[in-house]
């Protein structure tokens, strides 16, 4: 047994090989924090030094610049997203998975099909769409886009989770006398909290970076999300790349903790999907 | 049962769905259709008929086939990259040897993964800087400082500059999915083969290759759907230079249609996508069903 566990020359080599490609992954983003912290200066003369001194104005300024409006943006679109997309979508999954009823198939595949449809297709004629609503340049021109796109997947999601929780509490509670609407908000819903909670950081991840739609949909300075605040960072700081550097750590600082901190449902919800982004 | 016998109730829960689904994802899709067939601008009302005339001017437009070049190679080297040694480095965390340093690995490779495409688009932006870049600077620090360039500012370079980033960013995400595919082979098939003397090796090509061929199926077309799909980074790092030697189809779409005010060219350009993507998944779906029916 020992055998398998013990050092040899081509393991040593594989473990090698692994450990470069992590400080391939690991080394740019810590340059990106740690320029953060550097003048311009430091910036091209120590490239691998650390900061001679921590410049904490860098990402003081990169938040006034921008980073702290887009950032406020962001989180109003990504957590109204995040909630209409966890309602609705629960609903349609408590329905496909527990009514019977004709036609039921249909609306299965009708709303799952919508993972099969990618968004540059519809780019142009939703931007016309949004504007005949009265919504575009608003922040429901892109809550509501990011709600349809995330429906498909969230829905397959909590219905494939709510098929395999037991049926006799609902047995049990409608003898009782619930109707389905109470079993739904008492029962089904609470038994549930994994998956939305699954639903919710994958929801709350592609909206949050989501830079199409909010590039297209969005003139106004004040409504724009961070992915495309971005862009718009990097043309006025034009060479202060230290700031924008503060500002790209700034804004991937959320995602990255989300992911530190709930990596198990993240990748339960990502394995069964087989979809990318 | 009674309680889930009533299909009003049932149409009112799925109606919210319904409703977004068919107004934000299906209505515009086939809205676009009829858009790619009259010319009109991103503000106003006017439109006029022109039939196929885009159509036409697509498949006569040289850049039309640079950005499908472009789309194609990205998910050639995708697959090769992502499907590849996303592959061989879940198998390797796999193996009892180094399966306990599995979590800090996984967690690393995954984690570019989670951080938006423009950020990654920016950060490699400045990483391929011709001055202040950390690949220049690299390159001088070990002595190969003729091979060093302005990665995105000569077209024979840029494409290729933009794919290696996205790689960068996506290999760790294909690498999650093979390794929960090989975590639900049966041990004894490695047990046996290794009391047969198989080396890790001849395990891999014998064992899990063969085992796992769905999900390398499966992540290949992911993969080359992906690729048919790109916009981000190509419009964040070079927008399409330089020339137009980066263009791939959706920044051709947004160019013609957000930039030179031709929407129903940008509509043209939307329904090719359409087309290219869905028979993807067309396919994806038909090899789906048929490992379901194994």
């Amino acid at each position: 047994m020992s055998k398998a566990r013990r050092w040899n020359l081509s393991r040593a080599l594989v473990m090698l090989a692994l450990i470069i490609y992590a400080i391939l992954i690991i080394y740019p983003l810590l340059w990106m924090l740690l320029s953060g912290f550097k003048d311009n200066q430091g910036l091209f003369l120590d490239t691998w030094a650390l900061p001679k001194t921590w410049i904490w104005q860098n990402y003081v300024d990169a938040w006034n610049q921008g980073i702290g409006r887009y950032f406020v943006n962001s989180v109003i679109v990504t957590v109204s997203s995040v909630i209409l997309t966890l309602i609705v979508s629960s609903c349609a999954a408590f329905a496909l998975a527990r009514f019977e009823f004709r036609g039921q198939n249909i609306l299965l595949i009708l709303i799952i099909g919508g993972l099969m449809l990618s968004p540059q297709v519809s780019l142009v004629s939703l931007f016309k769409f949004l504007q005949k609503l009265g919504i575009y340049n608003t922040y429901l021109a892109l809550i509501i886009p990011y709600v349809a796109y995330r429906i498909p997947f969230t829905t397959f999601l909590i219905r494939s989770y709510m098929l395999s929780l037991p049926r006799e509490v609902e047995d049990s509670a409608y003898i009782d006398g619930c109707t389905s609407l109470q079993v739904f908000a008492k029962i089904i819903m609470p038994m549930s909290k994994p998956i939305l909670a699954t639903g919710a950081l994958l929801a709350a991840m592609s909206c949050w970076n989501e830079f199409m739609f909010a590039l297209v949909f969005i003139e106004s300075d004040k409504y724009k999300t961070i992915p495309v605040g971005l862009m718009n960072l990097r043309g006025s700081l034009s060479t202060d790349w230290t700031i924008l550097m503060a500002g790209l750590t700034l804004s991937v600082l959320p995602m990255i903790i989300i992911f530190l901190v709930f990596q198990k449902q993240l990748v339960r919800g990502i394995t069964s999907g087989g979809v990318k982004g | 049962m009674k309680l889930y016998g009533n299909k009003k109730t049932a149409l009112l829960f799925i109606a919210p769905a319904l409703l977004f689904v068919l107004l934000f994802i299906y209505y515009p899709i086939v809205q676009n259709f009829f858009m790619s067939l009259y010319r009109w601008k991103a503000f106003g009302e006017d439109r006029i008929w022109v039939g196929l005339q885009y159509y036409r001017r697509i498949a006569q437009d040289p850049v039309f086939y640079t950005a499908l070049t472009n789309n194609f190679l990205y998910a050639l080297i995708s697959i090769v990259f992502q499907v590849g040694f996303g592959l061989v480095i879940a198998a390797i965390l796999e193996e009892t040897f180094f399966r306990r340093f599995q979590g800090f690995f996984r967690t690393v490779f995954f984690m570019p993964s989670v951080i938006s495409i423009t950020v990654v688009g920016l950060l490699f932006q400045l990483i391929y800087h011709p001055s202040i870049g950390l690949l220049n600077n690299f390159l001088k620090a070990i002595g190969l400082e003729n091979l060093t360039r302005a990665w995105l500012g000569e077209s024979g370079s840029a494409m290729y500059a933009i794919i290696a980033s996205s790689q960068w960013q996506y290999i760790g995400y294909i690498m999650l999915l093979f390794l929960v595919a090989i975590q639900k082979i049966p041990k004894e098939l490695y047990e046996s083969a290794e009391m047969d003397g198989a080396g890790a090796f001849q395990r891999f090509i014998h064992i899990t290759v063969p085992q796992v061929k769905e999900t390398i199926i499966m992540n290949s077309i992911i993969t080359v759907i992906g690729g048919f799909k790109v916009f981000d980074e190509v419009y964040v790092m070079t927008a399409g230079g330089p020339g137009r030697s980066t263009e791939v189809l959706a920044t051709f779409l947004y160019r013609s249609g957000f930039r030179n005010d031709e929407m129903g060219m940008a509509s043209a350009i939307a329904s090719i996508i359409f087309v290219i993507t869905f028979v993807l998944t067309l396919v994806q779906l038909y090899i789906n069903r048929k490992i379901a029916e194994e």
